[in-house]
């Protein structure tokens, strides 16, 4: 349908769409000030942007040294081309081991393989634990959010969700009521799970080590009791050192929340007595990107901040986006996978550049939302009728002369049409039009007027004495 | 110093006053300004719309109209950053003329103080809704932005300080994009236009009773809102204020504006 549309069904309900502002411009001003409480924040940023494109420019290397390392530690690494590849790789140490049950943490790289229904289609039971992902779960819908899956769902219809699934009260919209109904619900999972899934926020090459943060424990409880660990993740989370994460778990939280810091960071090195840990590493289309002039995409850490920010986000939508990752970044890192289906994205966006000056790891946001549009040109995939429209404008500009007679004419033309065809809707004034009024078009440009002013100030110092 | 002045194509055709007001306000700075005519376009919707191949004879365009001078100076922050920031794929990278003119180009808030040094003095004695244009603020940083927490000083509301009587609407949100952007507010005008509807609630709630900004395209947008729902709020681009500021004082004392003050 592509984002312009949804996005029109999105804002049609305007008292939702100006709920869902609300609640995500709460947790951006949450973020401001936690930011501002750490008075080196904008040193912070530019560290992390440092670390990260450092990292990237010498991924194979860091790769390898963290296979070697959490290979020392009893981890089994497997690598994983593309989204197939990693499914299957996680079936196959499912099936190994027998899981019936598979108790899952938050992981935005198996929502991006859509690993949950390959595992159902082959009999795997899969729980999402986190509290937002198992009501989108169980609403049988994606995430809108990547760190608030569920921001756009309200508490009554939560309250709805879990009355048909987890049989809470009719009618009860309680945030600690219902809480508690899904915390006994799920612990009931995690006692029952045969394995555990997480994902990985970062892997360190020094230590072989990775770490997972999260606000509800789920992750933990979710690998505590089960004997078998997968964590699954892009081959861009790596970092090179452990004290690296001095610096982005410091970042993460207060841009992500506008927390001090994530309540659980959990650091996994190796798997736990008599189990074991299976790390995927996944590429599926991330080599491609390293080596394009968007590979400042892969430094993100998946914190949401840009969305949080973003002014079209928060009026649109996650679900408008249809893609894993919504928001600024999204737009960036799935067109670049799959253009022919969401070439509207990279357009989703006023190019405000409030994404790129929250982003923690300081990527130019909307520096490359703005050259994806040229590569989306090279691919042929504008719209066929704003790429005419371009060219014809500036086949005009190209002539100062046409320019000014086009200019004489549109403004003619606007000043004597009738408003019924003006603002028509067949026209793009007349999209325009739809909420607001056309500039009224005045009878002289400035350049006119300014020929004039300057012809009667060269008459006046010719002929002081003439008015 | 030879100055050129850049007026942006719909600024030309839909807002003479501006540039009118653009021009009073530097010759009462004693900069006599050049149009050359030839001027048309700076290329930014084409670029905006991935057009390069488009808005690269534009570019080329415009750095031979302005290769003689000193500077070029601008009402419009938007325009001014697609030249200075997004010409790079544009023009040649070893032509050292296209790469002085992008240098020498400045909007005109830029100019007025960290070039001249000026500061205005004269009467407005109205409640005024600053709106920061979003390339302006984050692509100019014509002034600090809540993402950012580096301190920097408004230059506009620097300006505009110095009126008497001059009041500052405290805005809920003090940064948010008015949903302008261009094509954007026509290829996706739906949220284009929610987005526009809030800042209006904003300075509604602030009490504003004139709105201005350092951009005309996004006071076009937001206009467009007012006049739609015909509220009591006068749009008036951040030149036009100082050169009605002017013209009051011009009345009772010649001289309104110091240079090298601030």
């Amino acid at each position: 349908m592509g984002h312009p549309a949804l996005a029109e069904e999105f804002t049609a309900n305007t008292e939702r769409a100006h709920w869902h502002d609300r609640a995500l411009w709460f947790v951006r001003q949450k973020r401001d000030r936690m930011a501002a409480s750490v008075p080196e924040w904008e040193e912070l940023r530019a560290t992390a942007s440092a670390i990260k494109q450092h990292t990237q420019s010498l991924l194979a290397d860091y790769l390898e040294e963290f296979e070697r390392n959490a290979t020392a530690h009893g981890a089994v690494v497997h690598w994983a081309a593309d989204a197939e590849e990693h499914n299957r790789i996680v079936l196959s140490i499912l099936q190994q081991h027998q899981v019936q049950n598979l108790v899952k943490s938050k992981s935005m790289l198996t929502e991006e393989c859509h690993l949950n229904p390959w595992l159902e289609q082959h009999g795997i039971h899969v729980v999402d634990t986190d509290l937002g992902e198992r009501i989108v779960q169980l609403r049988e819908e994606p995430p809108s959010h990547i760190v608030l899956p569920a921001i756009h769902i309200r508490k009554e219809e939560v309250g709805e969700c879990f009355h048909e699934h987890l049989g809470t009260e009719a009618g009860a919209s309680d945030p600690e009521y219902l809480t508690e109904a899904a915390r006994q619900h799920l612990r009931e999972c995690f006692c029952n799970a045969d394995a555990g899934l997480t994902g990985v926020n970062f892997a360190i090459a020094e230590t072989g080590g990775i770490v997972i943060c999260t606000n509800e424990g789920n992750a933990d409880l979710g690998v505590g009791v089960p004997r078998v660990h997968i964590a699954c993740m892009g081959m861009e989370k790596l970092i090179p050192r452990a004290e690296d994460l001095s610096v982005f778990l410091r970042l993460l939280a207060r841009s992500a929340t506008g927390q001090p810091v994530t309540t659980y960071s959990s650091h996994f090195h190796g798997p736990q007595q008599g189990g074991e840990l299976h790390i995927v590493i996944v590429d599926n289309g991330r080599s491609e990107i390293l080596q394009s002039e968007f590979r400042r995409s892969l430094d993100c850490i998946r914190c949401g901040a840009c969305m949080n920010t973003c002014p079209v986000y928060r009026r649109s939508g996650g679900h408008s986006y249809e893609s894993t990752v919504p928001g600024p970044i999204g737009s960036i890192l799935t067109p670049l996978r799959t253009p022919e289906e969401h070439n509207t994205l990279p357009f989703a966006c006023s190019l405000c550049g409030s994404c790129s000056d929250v982003c923690p790891v300081r990527i130019p946001l909307h520096h490359q939302l703005f050259a994806l549009r040229e590569h989306l040109d090279a691919k042929n995939l504008l719209e066929r009728g704003k790429k005419l429209q371009m060219k014809v404008l500036s086949a005009v500009f190209s002539r100062p002369w046409l320019y000014r007679l086009a200019g004489r004419f549109a403004r003619k033309a606007l000043r004597w049409t009738p408003r019924f065809i003006t603002y028509s809707s067949l026209t793009p004034a007349g999209l325009w039009g739809k909420a607001r009024e056309l500039p009224e078009a005045p009878p002289q440009s400035f350049r006119e007027l300014y020929r004039n002013r300057q012809q009667q100030v060269d008459s006046e110092q010719n002929h002081p004495g003439d008015v | 110093m030879r100055v050129a002045l850049f007026i942006p194509c719909y600024v030309d055709q839909f807002y003479p006053a501006v540039g009118l007001a653009t021009v009073k306000v530097l010759e009462s700075c004693g900069i006599h300004v050049d149009f050359p005519k030839g001027q048309t376009c700076c290329g930014q919707p084409m670029a905006n719309s991935g057009c390069m191949d488009e808005a690269r004879p534009l570019a080329n365009h415009f750095v031979s109209t302005f290769a003689d001078y000193d500077y070029v100076v601008s009402p419009s922050g938007s325009c001014v950053s697609m030249v200075r920031n997004h010409y790079d794929h544009l023009v040649d990278k070893n032509d050292s003329t296209a790469a002085e003119v992008r240098g020498q180009t400045l909007e005109l808030s830029e100019f007025l103080v960290n070039v001249l040094g000026c500061s205005f003095s004269g009467s407005f004695p109205f409640r005024t809704g600053i709106h920061q244009s979003c390339h302006g603020l984050r692509e100019l940083r014509l002034a600090g932005c809540s993402e950012v927490m580096t301190c920097r000083d408004s230059l506009l509301q620097n300006l505009l300080g110095g009126l008497d009587g001059i009041q500052f609407s405290q805005l809920q949100r003090p940064d948010e994009c008015c949903g302008f952007g261009g094509t954007f507010a026509v290829s996706e005008a739906a949220v284009s236009a929610m987005m526009g509807q809030d800042r209006i609630e904003d300075h509604l709630q602030a009490g504003t009773q004139v709105l201005t900004a350092g951009d005309m395209s996004c006071l076009m947008h937001l206009d467009g809102i007012i006049r739609r729902r015909r509220l009591p709020i006068r749009v008036m681009h951040f030149a036009e204020i100082l050169a009605e500021a002017l013209r009051k004082t011009d009345l009772q004392t010649p001289a309104s504006v110091q240079q090298g003050g601030n």
